[in-house]
Formats: C-alpha cells, structure tokens, sequence
C-alpha cells in the first residue's frame, strides 16, 4: 500500500503538472482553505489526541501555517526565479546563474506534539518548491492523523500529495522506498534510524529534532517578566514542545525567588487546580506519562508534582537543587517538570552547556549586555533567544533548525523552499570569444600558459540589481556636485554668466 | 584555558589526531578572524611556494601535463584561495537583514555562523590537490579543525601533502591521515561535526551509514554520466573543440567531463571529422608520444577502461588503441553504440567517447530522464531554445551551455550533485555556508511586555485577534522597511 502511494506520487512528477507556478499556487491556497475551513474539526482532533485548548491550537498551529502559506503564495514568483550570480570580466557576455528546481518526491514524516504545524509547514515548503509529497503523520496524534488523511485529499491533488497513516511497519516499509528527500521531526533515536534507510538510497534529509534546551537566569534580571515568558514557553502544550524551556541554570541566590515567581504566574495562567483549567494540557500518552513520572522519582517538587494517571494529567512542577548527573538531566524531559540546577556564575554555566550535546535552543536572561554576548559567542546551539523563549521559532525568516545531535538542516519561510529544492548552477556562454579560449587548448607553452593564468585570474564582479542601482546613483550624485562645484568655483572667480 | 563551545564527549577508542583536534576546538583557537585568514594565507604561500614539487608529484601520479596542473589543480586553489581572504570579512558578518512582524518589531534579530567543530575531508584521486585544498579553503574559513584524509591512489601527491601541511598549517588545528579503505574505515567509526567526500557513488553510500549513527551531517561529491547534447545550428567547429577539451582533459578523469554525445545522424557525420581534426591540432598524430595526453591512474583503472571497450558493441572510428607499460588509451571515440552497451553502464570516466544518435530532442531528453541524476549537463546549439528545452525538462548538479567543465570554475556558482550525483555543494561563499552552522538569533527587548501579555493565558478570543494581526508578517516587509 505504501509502495503504491509513492509509485503513483513519482508517476504525477515525472507528468510535471506539480512544477507550474499556478499549480503551486492553487494548492496552496487550497490548503489555506483547509486549514480555515475546518478549525472547529482541527481543534477537536487535537482536543481529543493531547487536551489541547483551541486557542494554542489556534496560535502554536493554525496561524503559524496560515502565515507560511500566505509568504509563499506572495513570495513564491521570486523565491522560483533564476537567481544572478558574480561574474568575471572573463564571462562578462554569459548568462551566470542558479535555477531553483523541484527534487522529485519528498516523503514528510510528521511528529505528534504539533501534528499539524510539523506536518503541513514542510508540506507547504514541498509544494512551493514543485515537489510531490508523501505525507506520514504520527501515529500517536491519531485523531489528527485521520482526520488529515480524510481532509487532504479533498483539497489537494491525490496522487501528488497522497497521506499515508499507520505505525512503525508502515513507516519502516515507506524508508524502504526511494525518494528525493525525507524531512522528518521528532527524536534523535529515530531520526539516525531515518538516515541510515536514506543512506542506501544517497538521499539527502533534513532532521529537525530535540534536545535539553538550556535556560540560563542572570542574577540582575527582572525576575518578574523572565517567570512570566519561561512559565509559559514552558508549560504550553504541557511542556511537550521540542524548543521548550528543558531545564534552568542559575546562581543559588535567586534559585527561591524564582520558584515563588514560578508559582505565582502558574497561578495567574491556570489558576489553583491546573487540572480544571481549559488551558492546560494533558501528555499524549500512558508510556510518555510513565516516562516523565519516572524522571520525578526521588526528588520532591517545589512547586506542583501531583498527577493523575486516568487522565494521564501531571501538574505543573518544578524542581529545586537538581543535581547534574540526576536521571531528570539525563534525556529531554518533553513535559511539564522543570528542574533547577544552580551554577556559581556565567562561567560555570557555559562549562555546564558545552559539556553537553549541543542544544537545539538556548535561552538566555540577563540585561548585562556582556553576559549576552559571551553566551552566543561562547556556546553553540540550533538558535537563541534572549530574553525570551521559543520566539525564534516564530519568525519565519529566521531559518529554523538544530545542529549536531539536535538536527540537520533548516526550514520555515523561504527556507524550506530552499531546503527541498536543487540550486542548480547554470552557465550559458556564446560560441563567440573563441579567441580567448584558443589559449587553454593543446599543444602548449609557457605563453599560452600565462596568458590563461592571467583569464582566470580577473576578480569577480556584482552584477546585481542593488549593486547596479547603487553604481548609477553614486555617479549621478558625482557628477551633480561636480557640476555644483564648478558652478560655486566660477561665481567665486566673479565670472558672470547670461544664463541666469 | 576556557572551555569554550564543542562536546567534551569522548568516544572510546578515539583516534588520537582527533582527541588532540577537539581539545583545539574547544580553546576557541580556530575561532578569531585573524587567525583564519593568517591560516589562508600560510595556505596560499604552501601553494605558491610548492608549485614545482606539486606538478612533479601530479606528473608522477597522473602523468598530468604541467599546463593541466597550473589550470585546473594550483590556480583554481589559489582563486578560491584569494576569493576566500577577500571575502572573509563578510562572510564572517552576522546577518541582519532578517524581516520582521509587529511582536518582534523592537527585537534584534540575526543569523550567526557559527563553526561546527572537527571536520573530516576525504579527497579524490583525479584532481588530488585542489578536491582536497578547495574543501579545506573553506572549512578553515569557517573556523573549524579540519582532519585531511587524501587519496592514498596518488602517492606522490599525498605524501607531499603530509608533508607541507604540517609545516605550513597549524598543527594543534589540522591533521593529514594517510591510509587505505582499512584506515579510512577505522577513522569513519569517530564521530565528526561533519564529513565532506568526494568520490564514487558506493564508497558514499558506506560513508552515509557510518554518519547515520553519529547524526553526522555529509556533503557528498559524486558523479555520474554526464551527457552532452549538440544539436540544432551549430557551428561544429567550436563545439568540436571544447568538447574534445573537455572531454580529454585529464585524459577523461574528471567528474564533470562530458560522459557521452546526443546528437542527430547528420551532426555526427559533421562532428566526427571535426574532432578528427582538433586531435590533431590538439595532440598531433599520435597522442601517445606528445606531452600534452595525460595517462590513467592505476593499472587497474586502465584495465576497466580496456575491458569496457572491448565488450562495446559500439564501432570505433577513432583511437583505439591502449599501451599497458604507461597506462595509455589513445582519445577514441565509438558510434552506433546502443543504449544497453557495456559503456553506457557507469560513468566512462577515460578518454573515450561514445556517440548516441536520437532523431529529436524529445527522445534525448526522455533518455537522460531515465538515467539517474548526473553531476553535469550540457548543450551545444546556437538556438536558445535548444538550450532553455533541455534546462526546463531535465535535472542535473549544474548546467553548462555551449562549453564544457568551465562552470565549475566560477566561485559564485555552488558546484555539487543532486539525486545519486550528491548531495550538497562548495566553492567559494557555498565552501563556507557548508561548513558553517547558521543560528537564529531573537534577542528581545524587555518592552512590548504588553503584547506578550497576548499570549498568555487564560486564553480569550480577544487576545487571540491582537496576536493574529500582530504576528502576520506584512508584506513589503522584507526589507524590515513597514509602515504599520
């Protein structure tokens, strides 16, 4: 069954009906039609698959979409035309440039935290860039995972953008197909799994996947307005975001007023039984659950830590004192605990990072402009915010995507366009100026040899648009206080002119 | 010392070099500008200091002739060496120009590059010296510890490197490995931030696997069939000389070079006396006594190269012929060669050349399509709409109209594969954006506290709306020029 969808979905590209810009374009406002017209359905599923409330349905899923495929849809014109390069003098007469082309058929592995934001922006990517698209959303969101196999293609071309649902065979059996690239999110376990079956076919892929996101607190900062955003980066969609807040560092002098800041916003977003708030979240499953309640076992909360199993609810905890080879320290948490381990000061804090597998987010508070900069010159990780958390994410010109063991390539925006299409380098000369080409053929000589040294040798230049502008800009300023300096110089030299 | 960026994490049985290289790393050595460009530097008085040394080993090697050295194996490095010292600067710049929304609009965003830490370089045999220094132009521009593993098919070549990089280079930052597939197999078993190879398709797929565990992201340099059409008006002349020097440059070994011809019945009886012609002038009568014809590498190659000739059921009707005291196989040239011939199997990469007859560019173009990705395409017509046909309807690395290898000589184009042809690309800014991490940067002003209060909860309708219109980025908005 999966063999077929992908054999059916290479047959509609080699049609090349998924490459006209038009094409693009419809599909893609297809897809925003999906996405607004069937909210309320989109928000049960995800009510039913994680307790998600509909307004972080609305802000962490659907607008950030609605965003992406509204910047493709205006941009996509631009983003698909030839690109200009530097030329030499050497091929002044050439046509030098990059053609962004479609790769063939991308398979998009979704992940369940975000099942529609993580499945459908790398979709929106595939088809701007004229891709066919084999779609496998998780299994663990599987509400969302068959609502979208019974939405989809209502919307979309079938055969191109065909939905494939099932568990861990169906996905073994897709890795086993070829495609042209595989973009999958979720955890590093899987991700080098995704890569050694890409690896027999050579087919590039992109990883976006986790880590512990460090959050360093500065002992001088407005405690206040850091407790409010790192309580809610931390604490949305129970916690279970890949950029998520994963643990704190700060010095034991303000390791207790921060709890009691903690304590008081959690108190102002969900009010005193998180458990009846609409807002908060429950995790996806019971292994998850079981999971993260066994990272707690052993250490008390200062703030929280009780559960309830039927509804697989844990409330929003924080730890105090974690000590750094503690099993909370050992792997991302992806849900609602966030430990607290102090350091002496920014120095230790650094140590305590880079010892560590680079991050796929950092988060640091300070308004020491110094701090700041030591942090980001100092560490390394997917992307930063300071000051805040998760923002980075929102942007969608800021490429977004991990390094190291936190993933490999980037998307969002014009990204992900770049990301699933060839820059293929063109290089169209004229048959003419066979003069100068005369000097690198057989037989030769030292002349011969010099006078091609030299060819190659002639510095690049810009050709284009902004560079272009500017050149005729700056002589026409030039040229106008040339003229304006003559004029000045004249009258000074008292010569009177019948013109005026 | 500070403990700088990097994972202290050490695998068992880590090769010493490497140890040594991320100890390197983790001091932030590598980092500063003035210690990269003073790096490049030392790197281009290697090249120009060594030139002799070099060609004598490349003639060694490869029997490469002097001119084919100083072309396409020192000054292509030294271009992308100056390109990179002029550029550093600004490549190095954080970038700011980053569009923004209404929340972000007081926030300070930019993309860093960031190095990635210890890289790996494996080098090739055809082209030892530039496949290998190009790559490691480009690694230490971005500021990483570069372990150098270079062909060991090319003794003489290698031995060299080993022997002037570390008397150049750093040697807390850069290492030479020298080995065979036993070594390199050891040595891929360590976890690297990221393995450049150039090479063939199968050897890549092991290199693939040996990253997978490690999360390892890979650039790969690979080859394929190129073909080459001529087709439509066409002055046969021109193209017949670019194309025999593209296709005999290095005697054949070059991963771009124009695999095979796709051409109508009537160009091919214009073109065969036309490269008849040009190997002579180019050659003489017998290429084998001349300077100027390169040999193939190893016996081995050689004898692939004779046997996959020999079981042609092509016609010859140029060459032919092959010496195995020297390696030599005289530029040949096949026609009526069919579609399923042993030549047609893998890339030819030797001097010689098969000519397949279509009757319309469609049936050329359907065949190429059939095939896997190759690394290069190219066209000879006089008619632009030859030329933008094939561009349109066809998938290669790059493209070159109306010549042939040439593109890869420009730093401004990436030069990389695409399908079974690579993955991922260098040369210049391209070299530099490979071997760097691009990180997203947000730093927010402590104001607009009040817009964030938007998004906390207890959520209401209300505040969704403000957020919706507060976080569209607006269009125009690319310069970071809007007007609210």
């Amino acid at each position: 069954m999966e063999k077929q969808a992908v054999q059916r979905a290479k047959e509609a590209f080699v049609t090349g009906r998924s490459r006209p810009l038009e094409f693009r374009v419809q599909q893609l406002k297809s897809l925003l039609r999906m996405i607004t017209d069937r909210q309320g359905e989109i928000a049960t599923a995800l009510k039913q698959d994680i307790n998600r409330s509909q307004f972080d349905t609305s802000l962490f899923e659907l607008i950030g979409l609605e965003n992406e495929i509204n910047l493709a849809v205006s941009k996509l014109a631009q983003w698909a035309a030839p690109r200009p390069v530097e030329r030499s003098l050497l091929t002044i007469s050439d046509e030098v440039y990059i053609q962004p082309e479609p790769l063939g058929v991308v398979l998009i592995i979704g992940a369940w935290n975000y099942p529609w934001a993580l499945t459908l922006q790398p979709l929106v990517g595939a088809i701007a860039a004229g891709n066919a698209a084999v779609i496998k959303p998780s299994e663990l969101s599987e509400y969302s995972a068959s609502l979208l196999k019974s939405l989809l293609p209502r919307y979309l071309d079938q055969e191109l953008y065909p939905v494939v649902c099932g568990g861990v065979s169906e996905t073994q059996e897709l890795l086993r197909q070829r495609f042209d690239h595989v973009f999958y999110t979720g955890n590093s376990t899987v991700g080098r799994l995704v890569m050694e079956a890409a690896a027999r076919h050579l087919t590039p892929v992109t990883l976006e996947l986790g880590g512990k996101s460090p959050c360093y607190i500065d002992k001088n900062v407005d405690l206040r307005v850091a407790c409010r955003r790192i309580t809610w980066g931390k604490f949305v969609n129970c916690g279970q975001t890949c950029i998520a807040p994963d643990y704190i560092l700060c010095e034991p002098s303000i390791q207790n007023r921060l709890v009691e800041g903690i304590r008081q916003t959690l108190l102002e977003f969900y009010g005193p039984d998180p458990k009846s708030s609409p807002d908060y979240g429950r995790i996806i499953n019971q292994r998850h659950f079981n999971r993260v309640m066994a990272l707690l076992e052993g250490y008390t909360a200062a703030v929280g830590g009780q559960s309830d199993a039927s509804q697989r609810y844990i409330a929003p905890t924080v730890v105090k004192d974690v000590p750094p080879h503690a099993r909370l320290m050992q792997e991302e948490i992806f849900g609602p605990v966030l430990p607290i381990v102090t350091v002496s000061d920014v120095d230790d804090a650094i140590h305590f990072i880079n010892e560590r597998e680079k991050p796929l987010a950092l988060y640091v508070f300070s308004s020491n402009k110094k701090v700041i900069k030591r942090m980001l010159a100092e560490t390394t990780s997917g992307g930063v915010t300071v000051n805040d958390v998760m923002m980075q994410y929102t942007l969608s010109s800021l490429p977004f995507g991990g390094v190291g063991q936190s993933g490999m390539g980037r998307y969002h925006g014009k990204h992900t366009f770049d990301q699933l299409s060839h820059l293929r380098a063109c290089l169209v000369k004229s048959l003419g100026m066979e003069g100068v080409n005369m000097a690198r053929y057989p037989p030769q000589d030292p002349q011969k040899a010099r006078r091609v040294r030299l060819a190659m040798r002639t510095p690049l230049v810009d050709f284009s648009r902004g560079t272009y502008v500017w050149a005729v800009s700056a002589t026409v300023v030039a040229v106008g206080l040339l003229v304006a300096l003559t004029v000045i110089l004249l009258l000074a030299a008292g010569i009177s002119c019948t013109c005026w | 010392m500070k403990l700088l960026r990097g994972v202290s994490v050490t695998e068992p049985r880590s090769h010493p070099s490497l140890l040594q290289l991320r100890a390197t790393f983790r001091s932030g050595m590598t980092i500063p500008e003035q210690f990269r460009m003073n790096q490049l530097q030392k790197l281009l008085s290697l090249v120009e200091e060594n030139e002799q040394l070099i060609i004598d080993a490349l003639h060694k090697d490869l029997h490469k002739p002097k001119f084919e050295s100083v072309l396409s194996e020192i000054q292509i490095t030294l271009n992308d060496l100056y390109f990179a010292i002029e550029n550093l600067r600004t490549w190095m710049q954080p970038e700011y120009n980053i569009g923004k929304n209404l929340a972000t609009r007081m926030d300070e965003c930019f993309i860093r590059r960031e190095p990635l830490g210890v890289v790996l370089i494996i080098g090739a045999w055809n082209y030892p010296l530039h496949l290998i220094l190009l790559p490691l132009v480009a690694a230490i521009a971005a500021g990483n510890c570069v372990i150098l593993k270079p062909s060991e098919i090319c003794q003489a070549t290698e031995q060299l490197l080993a022997e002037l990089i570390p008397k150049y280079l750093s040697q807390d930052c850069y290492a030479v490995l020298c080995g065979g597939a036993e070594e390199t197999k050891s040595l891929l078993k360590n976890r690297f931030d990221h393995i450049f190879y150039t090479g063939s398709q199968a050897v890549a797929r092991s290199i693939l696997l040996a990253a997978a565990p490690h999360l390892t992201p890979v650039t790969l340099e690979l080859g394929g069939k190129s073909p080459c059409f001529i087709y439509g008006r066409i002055d046969i002349q021109k193209a017949a000389r670019r194309l025999c020097w593209s296709k005999f440059f290095n005697t054949g070994q070059s991963c771009v070079a124009p695999d095979y011809v796709l051409c109508t019945v009537e160009t091919r009886d214009a073109l065969l006396p036309a490269i008849q012609e040009t190997l002579l002038s180019f050659y003489g009568s017998d290429p084998g006594e001349g300077p100027d014809m390169g040999r193939i590498v190893t016996l081995r190659h050689w004898r692939r190269l004779v046997d996959m000739l020999r079981k042609s059921k092509g016609k010859v009707v140029i060459g032919g012929d092959s010496r195995e005291e020297d390696k030599y196989i005289a530029p040949t040239v096949l026609v009526d060669v069919p579609e399923a011939d042993s030549l047609m199997q893998e890339e030819i990469f030797g001097p010689i050349l098969p000519i397949l007859t279509i009757e319309s560019l469609e049936e050329g173009i359907d065949y190429i399509n059939r095939q896997e990705k190759p690394l290069a395409l190219y066209v000879f017509s006089d008619e632009s709409s030859v030329v933008s046909t094939v561009l349109n309807n066809t998938s290669s690395g790059g493209f070159c109209g109306n010549d042939g290898i040439v593109h890869m000589a420009l730093p401004g184009l990436p030069f990389g594969g695409v399908g079974a042809s690579g993955m991922g690309s260098y040369h210049g800014r391209w070299g530099f954006e490979t071997f760097s991490h691009r990180r997203s940067c947000m730093n927010r002003s402590w104001l607009l506290e009040m817009v964030n209060v938007l998004r906390y909860p207890p959520y209401s309708e209300y505040n969704l709306g403000w957020l919706r219109w507060a976080t569209t980025l607006k269009k125009g908005s690319w310069g970071g020029c809007t007007v609210m």
